[in-house]
């Protein structure tokens, strides 16, 4: 039953995406590891970790636009979690290291060795066992998503309040975050992995393993994230989103749905940023910077907001740009370029660049770009 | 005239003159004895004996010699010879001359058989000490200040005869205080000095009340009678009151000042923000293209016209302002004018255009810090009883308050601030009533924004002139505007203040970073608590 309501939500864009997902789960495996290097042919382990880092992005980028697109809640905070969960993992692979650290101490990273820290914070106990860890990576972001759009929804902070405060928030966290006695590694962050469930986090096996998780995880975010908005309280998020006030007044509990709908984002957020750490190999608090959770916002804006595939597909399409600029001589004009998508997006492109496609007409009245603001 | 009165007049002449007389000889009298003192001192230094060089090092500075600094001087530096034959002392200038120490003169060649008088590590502190006495006389007031406070730290016995000599001479009162708490000082750490006498000394410390004077009490030599304890205990107290009130004091002030900065920071978002409802996260870079409009104003003073540096900021406080304002025009003519009614694309557009700005900067100034010099007005810093009180930091408060008092003025009274006002509270009605409602929106986009430029100027003095200044600023502007209330120039500045206080007085107690995240969590909860601010607005135009 459940199955065939999946199916179902998936519509025909969506089937691509799906389809796309599936043959990059086999075919960058095979071509990573069973073509050899001299082959044309051949991923290099770099570019499979390029690749799967996007597919993070990806993933975060379409958690955003489940509360952005769908229920206009525009976190400006959304790292916020994403780094969370990066952390949860990062401490994971931390107490993973074992005495191959530098101070080779049995128990506390190097870092804390290093501070001269005697035993370890109690909020580290239990990150030594996967299972937790992975527990944490969701319940963490989870549950401050949860408290704080419980007080902000129930408040009514709506619009640009609600984004300045979530810029707020991931600004205090970053803050905190840089602090050395905060027991995160300050400034340096979590870095020098090893192993990841007894598999080194370097090896090719690892890193094929990781994408192909990585590009399984934005198809289940994909799946959850549809079946929501082509659900019964999808619907009434997109209310929400273009008249809340009407919404309210009609009896529905506006705060209960735009909490739910804002921690499940911040759970898929998490876990894109779980898997984001071993692919790269640290987390440092520069992930919480508002600068990078407002980039965020524009992958999705570049790819169309409220259509979920576009906004995988801007995630992959701006970081790719950002890689390919970064590198050359053009690396001084990256900003520019940044700066100016920002622009030409939000005046010309307002459904992005599925927008530009043709749309399918069922499609435009639940899931296409917003309307325009309702009249006063 | 009558005879009597003239025999009155007489005696009263002759009474002043035998005074005069007795005045002169008496002198005189003191003058040969220091001579002769000073002559005994000075021979001692030719026994080639540690002991004796120490009783003529301490001879020779109370003896007043016009001489004794550059002796004492020359000791110091080795450059102190002595014959052992003829038993004269000499000094050899730095310049190579000889000089008779016991006349004064200077001798045409070098005598033979000179040595040097010798110093051991003891000596030398008795050197610093004498060094320190004779600078006590010194005609310089701020050299004798500086000796003073020497002596208040050295606490140097030895310097006791010396400091009541100036005491004595002293006339101007600042010094003359500084002094007597030296002394104070000297005689509380002495042995030697009388209870009564310690227990006013103590009080002299106790009304010179800062940070030092706390030091020297807490840390007197244990063995004092009863009465002069209950005194140090008792004059501890009233310092520790005093200092914490001072304390609070200064916390009080380092709020104003981080308020009345985050107050123009802030202040022309209240305007695009507030009163138009734009998103400007373009804002922080209003304010830095102003600091970099004082920098470049700046560098064309130095090179083309350096005597014009004083009023470098006053130059810099109209271009900034033109210069932020035509950038405004142009952004909320090029883009933003497309977007009103849709918050949340502004917000993304005007990123987009800050990282523009950024980035633009960065390529014309380069990346580093940018030199912006304070003129000489503004540099330094003053002691208001136990403030201290910079004056770029009083400076910017005053701007502040000028610009906050120009905004609201500029709002009531002026035509502009009419249909401003106008447009703000009914689009449609202003405009039926011939209120040219784009041109309107542009002069406010342009308002706020060289107001922006303006702050840049001030900011340019106490932050570094970067291509990343806007970017510090802008989250906090944004909370102080939401917190003061949305719409509400009077909001914004109790909110700014009340933040810039709040974070100064959170700091001692969290520490500077941890402050600053209590703060903002505390916003962050206020928000829920009161979604629209401190002053809200009320009625129809809430929900717009």
């Amino acid at each position: 039953m459940i199955t065939r309501r999946l199916i179902e939500a998936a519509d025909n864009r969506g089937s691509i995406f799906l389809a796309l997902l599936a043959a990059a789960i086999v075919i960058v495996p095979i071509l990573h590891l069973a073509v050899p290097p001299t082959s044309a042919f051949h991923l290099g382990t770099s570019a499979v970790a390029l690749w799967g880092k996007y597919l993070c992005y990806a993933l975060l980028a379409l958690s955003l636009d489940l509360v952005w697109g769908y229920c206009g809640i525009l976190s400006l905070g959304h790292g916020a979690f994403f780094a969370l969960g990066g952390y949860a993992m990062g401490m994971y692979l931390m107490r993973q290291i074992g005495t191959r650290g530098v101070y080779a101490h049995p128990i506390l990273p190097d870092f804390m060795v290093f501070l001269n820290w005697k035993e370890l914070p109690w909020f580290w106990y239990g990150f030594d066992m996967f299972w937790f860890a992975m527990l944490m990576v969701l319940l963490v972001p989870g549950l401050l998503a949860f408290v704080f759009g419980w007080f902000a929804f129930r408040s009514r902070v709506t619009g640009v309040y609600l984004s300045i405060i979530t810029q707020a928030l991931t600004y205090a966290l970053m803050l905190g975050f840089f602090r050395n006695n905060f027991g995160f590694g300050g400034n340096n962050g979590l870095t020098d992995f090893k192993d990841i469930l007894g598999f080194s986090v370097q090896s090719p096996y690892t890193r094929t393993v990781l994408f192909m998780l990585s590009a399984f995880a934005l198809a289940l975010g994909y799946i959850i994230a549809r079946w929501v908005v082509t659900s019964k309280a999808g619907k009434v998020l997109i209310a929400v989103r273009d008249a809340e006030s009407r919404t309210r007044f009609m009896g529905y509990r506006v705060e209960n749905y735009k909490t739910f709908v804002f921690t499940l984002s911040a759970c898929m957020a998490a876990v894109a940023g779980a898997l984001y750490v071993p692919q790269v190999g640290i987390i440092n608090p520069s992930e919480f910077t508002p600068a990078n959770s407002i980039e965020m916002v524009i992958w999705v804006a570049v790819g169309g907001r409220g259509t979920l595939v576009g906004a995988a597909l801007g995630a992959i399409i701006v970081n790719f740009a950002k890689s390919t600029f970064t590198t050359g001589f053009l690396a001084p004009y990256w900003l520019f370029a940044l700066g100016g998508l920002f622009v030409v997006v939000t005046i010309f492109l307002p459904k992005g660049i599925l927008g530009l496609l043709p749309q399918k007409s069922e499609d435009t009245s639940s899931s296409g770009a917003p309307a325009a603001q309702p009249a006063e | 005239m009558t005879r009597a009165e003239l025999g009155s007049t007489r005696r009263w002449v002759f009474a002043l003159l035998a005074l005069l007389t007795a005045a002169v000889f008496s002198f005189e009298a003191r003058a040969q004895g220091d001579a002769a003192a000073y002559a005994k001192a000075l021979a001692l230094f030719s026994n080639d004996s540690f002991n004796d060089t120490d009783t003529a090092i301490s001879g020779i500075a109370a003896s007043g010699h016009p001489l004794a600094a550059q002796i004492v001087g020359a000791l110091q530096d080795g450059r102190l010879l002595f014959s052992a034959e003829t038993k004269k002392v000499l000094i050899k200038e730095t310049s190579g001359a000889i000089i008779d120490a016991g006349t004064g003169e200077k001798l045409a060649s070098e005598p033979a058989g000179l040595s040097n008088v010798r110093l051991n590590n003891r000596l030398r502190r008795s050197v610093e000490a004498a060094l320190g006495t004779l600078t006590l006389m010194s005609p310089d007031p701020v050299r004798r200040l500086e000796a003073a406070n020497a002596v208040f730290k050295s606490r140097d016995a030895a310097a006791l005869p010396a400091i009541e000599q100036a005491i004595q001479k002293e006339s101007d009162a600042r010094i003359k205080r500084v002094f007597s708490e030296a002394r104070a000082a000297i005689i509380l750490y002495g042995s030697t000095a009388k209870e009564n006498e310690k227990i006013e000394a103590i009080s002299i410390i106790r009304d010179r009340g800062d940070q030092e004077a706390r030091g020297l009490l807490a840390a007197m030599p244990a063995d004092q009678t009863p009465g002069v304890q209950r005194a140090q205990a008792e004059a501890l107290k009233t310092i520790d009151n005093s200092l914490a009130a001072w304390a609070v004091a200064q916390n009080f002030w380092y709020g104003l000042s981080l308020g009345s900065v985050l107050l123009l920071a802030a202040i022309g978002l209240a305007i695009t923000f507030g009163v138009m409802g734009v998103i400007n996260m373009a804002h922080g870079e209003m304010v830095m293209l102003g600091a970099y409009t004082t920098f470049v104003v700046q560098e064309i003073i130095r090179t083309s016209a350096p005597w014009l540096f004083d009023y470098s900021l006053a130059i810099a406080i109209p271009l900034a302002f033109l210069v932020a304002a035509l950038v405004g025009i142009a952004i909320e003519r090029g883009v933003i004018r497309f977007l009103y009614g849709r918050p949340l694309e502004t917000l993304l557009a005007t990123w987009g255009i800050s990282l523009i700005l950024q980035q633009a900067v960065r390529t014309a100034f380069g990346p580093t810090n940018r030199e912006v010099g304070a003129p000489h007005f503004m540099s330094g810093a003053t002691q208001l009883a136990g403030l201290t009180i910079t004056w770029n930091r009083l400076w910017i408060i005053v701007f502040a308050i000028l610009i906050f008092g120009a905004l609201l003025a500029a709002l009531r009274y002026t035509t502009l601030g009419l249909q401003m006002r106008a447009v703000t509270q009914n689009r449609r009605m202003a405009s039926a009533m011939a209120i040219n409602t784009g041109r309107i929106d542009a002069l406010t986009f342009a308002l706020g924004s060289g107001i922006a430029g303006l702050a840049g100027v001030a900011l340019s003095q106490i932050d570094n002139v970067s291509p990343n200044l806007g970017q510090g600023y802008i989250i906090d502007s944004f909370l102080v505007v939401v917190f003061g209330g949305v719409g509400n120039l009077w909001g914004t500045l109790v909110g700014a203040l009340s933040l810039g206080i709040a974070n100064k007085f959170l700091e001692p107690y969290a520490g500077a970073v941890l402050g600053k995240i209590l703060l903002l969590v505390a916003v962050i909860l206020f928000i829920q608590k009161r979604p629209r601010g401190l002053f809200a607005l009320k009625g129809r135009a809430v929900e717009a």
